[in-house]
């Protein structure tokens, strides 16, 4: 620490470079701070659960043309031609499902007539056994019953339907019913007719999350039988086997006395693939641009170090004649180095502070979390050392002889 | 004399060609990555309707209940099929017209293509003025006209895709198309029109393809063909039919043109006479509060430019910030190591000023190189975007505009970063460095 005077006198002769390099680091660290801050946040974001066995489902869809047959009968047809494709577990059918681009919302009331609903959810039309088929953990209470399940159509026609029961996922049940049993309370939803909870799932995401907060999974399941115009089959399968029980839930579902069209088919993994790509890409570019801020700010530490040497050639000479190690100029720059990047860390934290505050306002991202500071200067500090190391040693490598009449090269 | 400076700008960087390849690398890095952001942002942020867009309106009514109203917000924007007919009725606008997004089955003619399978297509039932409106090219026919949206002809025009991949491209006007059951005469195909936004129905997807089949809103409504895009309905009781001209469900755009912008005010005077006709009359629970926004504002109201565009945009010209930081010490450096140089130059008679011209000329070169490197970056940045997963990306293209504005960006903003040293560099005294050499 003897060495800070000396060093101060000389960064005060080159205010300018000192000051380019100090601000440098300080733009670095705050945008830097914020990519990786945003990263985790998208990465938080990826491994949001969906709450069903991704990795062993298939979804597959078909319509007839006009829409205007809804025969429950091709239906059932269709599920048993489904159900005997070898690997399948079981299938169910269902409205909607998540990452999908169906979706059905509706206001939950506590109390009849109740004029602003509780909550929002999204309703999820179930027959028995579905429950199973997708994945879904039932944390308490029971399946739906074969003789509450509605028919779909009838369902949407009527002005006024009335639902006997109901599953909630968990989120929902902790945000109606804190420290209560869930099981047997009254729910209203399209209407003033009572619906009874009887059952509650650990978790069920909503079709199109976005927020990754409680809200995203406020889904509620029905017992409403849905047919194949109004419907998305969905195929559980053995380890393994999707891929081929992709193909033949295809060719079972393109019958040929029928006149229809293929809906949308595929693995539901991939499904869910495509609804995050967005924000896989966002990751790489992030920390892309992340690397090439630390590498440019290396190269310009490194440049500037450099330069600094060569000039200093003669100042380094009279140092290493009057008794200095090669040590203490290895040191001297360190130190020297230490300084700036120390000085633009403490610029740069203020940045990434008012980055992030402008970044709260535009985009519902929340307040930087204090590690992320120290943990950039940490990556700041290291940055300049492990740069500056090869201009540093090759000054301290410098003959003594040589240096004092200034011959660097 | 600026001849003699490029040249000795070239010896100056033959001396130092590392730290030279470093400067233009990091400069082409710079403009490369904020080139090929602002290009998406330019193209996923354009004007759909170049010409008119300020006279052409987004109309809202606020019909919904009462109680779901949180001051300040927006009101809904779309409408419900009783007021866009009673809109529609009025003609208050030069031109207007109701339009919805839809999904249609298919069945082509034995005789189509490569023996086509039905298929799915998306569709947009709407009124006569759209096509002009909006300055729809025809490639063949025409557009319906007002007599035949109240008449509900069975008649649609294709877009050219469409076209091509059911008829061929040919010439298809008087031909029938059979889909979802019924038979419709074609009377006119689009030729390429691709509004970027597609901003006159955001629901169906803000960056998509045009729709495939247009037809008359009454007809469509009439068969119940499928629609697609956003229904809100704020019943008491759920509704079985959000098509029913009293159903309270909006699911309509509705679009007006006016004459000219200062017409706005008028236009938008006349709905909110309207809102207050139906308050008074009980239909509307809410005081009037309509909105007429031109295209533009719309789509700023909107937020349409996906956020992580905006983002990216800001990144990259932080990162272009610390890239000519870094240029500005580097070349500094250079111009202070070259201080000897320089006392010889001015001994020898150089004018301060020629010092100083002497190394922006130099900086100018790094900037030109680093722009044309950058210009190569652009490229593979946009060819990137096209692989990647931006919706609208396939309309991302680089133009005139941003090749030269790569450069003028590139050398502008060396130039600047030269300012520093090029000042320090004339403002050596000659006499102390030829003493101290």
């Amino acid at each position: 620490m003897l060495q800070l005077r000396p060093i101060l006198s000389t960064l005060r002769r080159h205010r300018t470079a000192a000051l380019l390099i100090v601000l440098e680091i300080a733009l670095t660290c705050a945008i830097v701070c914020n990519a990786v801050f945003l990263i985790s946040n998208r990465i938080e974001r990826l491994q949001f659960p969906s709450g069903l066995a991704d990795g062993e489902l298939v979804y597959a869809s078909t319509h007839s043309i006009g829409r205007d047959e809804e025969s429950p009968a091709n239906t059932r047809i269709d599920l048993a031609a489904l159900r005997a494709i070898p690997g399948v577990r079981s299938v169910a059918i269902v409205n909607e499902i998540p990452y999908g681009n169906e979706s059905e919302n509706t206001g939950l009331n506590l109390a009849p007539g109740q004029k602003a609903p509780t909550i929002e959810v999204s309703t999820y039309r179930f027959d028995v056994g579905g429950i199973d088929t997708l994945g879904l953990r039932l944390v308490a209470g029971r399946d739906f019953k074969p003789d509450e399940i509605l028919d779909g159509r009838e369902v949407d026609k009527s002005s006024d339907p009335q639902l006997p029961s109901a599953i909630v996922a968990r989120a929902v049940a902790e945000r109606l019913f804190p420290g209560r049993d869930p099981i047997g309370q009254v729910i209203y939803l399209w209407g003033d007719h009572p619906t009874r909870v009887v059952g509650v799932v650990d978790r069920l995401v909503r079709p199109q999350p976005r927020k990754d907060d409680a809200n995203d999974l406020y889904s509620v399941l029905l017992p409403v039988r849905q047919t194949f115009n109004a419907g998305m089959y969905m195929l559980r399968t053995e380890p393994g086997r999707r891929e081929a029980v992709l193909q033949a839930a295809k060719a079972a579902l393109d019958r040929k006395d029928g006149r229809r069209v293929a809906g949308d088919s595929g693995l539901f993994s991939d499904l869910r693939g495509d609804f995050y790509r967005a924000d896989v890409s966002m990751v790489w570019l992030l920390a892309g641009v992340c690397a090439a801020l630390l590498v440019v700010t290396a190269f310009g530490i490194v440049g500037l170090a450099s330069f600094w040497v060569q000039q200093r050639t003669r100042m380094i000479g009279t140092r290493r004649a009057l008794g200095a190690t090669r040590g203490q100029v290895l040191r001297y720059f360190q130190t020297e180095n230490l300084l700036l990047t120390s000085a633009g860390i403490a610029l740069g934290m203020l940045g990434a502070y008012a980055i992030n505050q402008w970044l709260m306002t535009q985009y519902e991202l929340p307040r930087l979390p204090f590690p992320y500071l120290p943990l950039g200067a940490l990556m700041l500090w290291s940055l300049g050392q492990l740069a500056v190391l090869a201009p540093a040693r090759r000054a301290a490598a410098l003959p003594p002889a040589y240096a004092m009449r200034g011959l660097a090269d | 004399m600026f001849l003699y400076y490029f040249d000795l700008a070239l010896r100056s960087f033959r001396s130092a060609r590392g730290l030279t390849a470093l400067m233009v690398l990091t400069i082409a890095m710079g403009i490369g990555a904020s080139m090929t952001t602002l290009t998406t942002f330019r193209a996923l942020s354009g004007d759909p309707l170049p010409g008119h867009s300020d006279t052409v309106l987004r109309v809202h009514l606020d019909a919904a209940r009462r109680e779901s109203a949180s001051p300040g917000r927006e009101p809904d924007s779309q409408l419900t099929r009783f007021d866009a007919e009673a809109l529609l009725r009025d003609r208050h606008a030069l031109r207007q017209a109701a339009m919805a997004g839809g999904e249609v089955s298919v069945e082509p003619a034995p005789d189509a293509p490569g023996a086509l399978k039905p298929f799915t297509s998306s569709a947009r039932y709407t009124t006569a003025d759209f096509f002009a409106m909006f300055d729809v090219p025809f490639l063949f026919g025409h557009a319906w006209t007002a007599a035949d949206d109240a008449d509900k002809a069975a008649v649609v025009v294709l877009s050219k895709e469409f076209n091509e991949k059911v008829f061929g491209g040919a010439d298809s006007t008087g031909r029938t198309l059979r889909f979802d059951n019924g038979d419709y005469r074609v009377i006119g195909v689009i030729d390429a029109w691709q509004p970027v936004p597609y901003f006159f129905d955001l629901n169906v997807g803000r960056y998509r393809k045009t729709e495939g089949v247009f037809m008359p809103l009454p007809l469509a409504i009439e068969r119940h063909l499928g629609n697609n895009g956003s229904i809100s309905c704020w019943g008491d009781n759920s509704t079985p039919d959000f098509r029913a001209l009293d159903a309270p469900c909006s699911w309509l755009q509705y679009w007006a043109q006016v004459r000219s912008p200062a017409d706005r005010q008028a236009y938008l005077d006349y709905l909110t006479q309207y809102s207050a006709q139906q308050h008074a009359a009980g239909r509307f629970e809410r005081a009037p509060n309509p909105r007429a926004h031109p295209v533009m504002e719309w789509l700023s109201v909107q937020q349409v430019v996906p956020s992580d565009v905006r983002l990216q945009l800001w990144l990259a010209f932080g990162f272009l910030a610390v890239c000519l930081v870094n240029t500005v010490g580097l070349l500094l450096a250079k111009c202070l190591r070259r201080a000897p140089e320089i006392g010889v130059r001015r001994a020898l008679g150089a004018s301060r000023r020629e010092v100083f011209a002497q190394f922006l000329v130099e900086a100018g070169t790094i900037g030109l190189a680093g722009g044309a490197l950058g210009l190569v970056f652009s490229w593979i940045g946009v060819w990137l975007v096209h692989r990647g997963t931006q919706s609208g990306a396939q309309w991302v293209h680089m133009d005139v505009q941003t090749f030269v504005s790569t450069f003028v960006l590139a050398v502008g903003a060396t130039l600047l970063a030269g300012l520093v040293p090029a000042w320090r560099a004339c403002d050596v005294s000659p006499a102390s460095q030829l003493k101290a050499s």
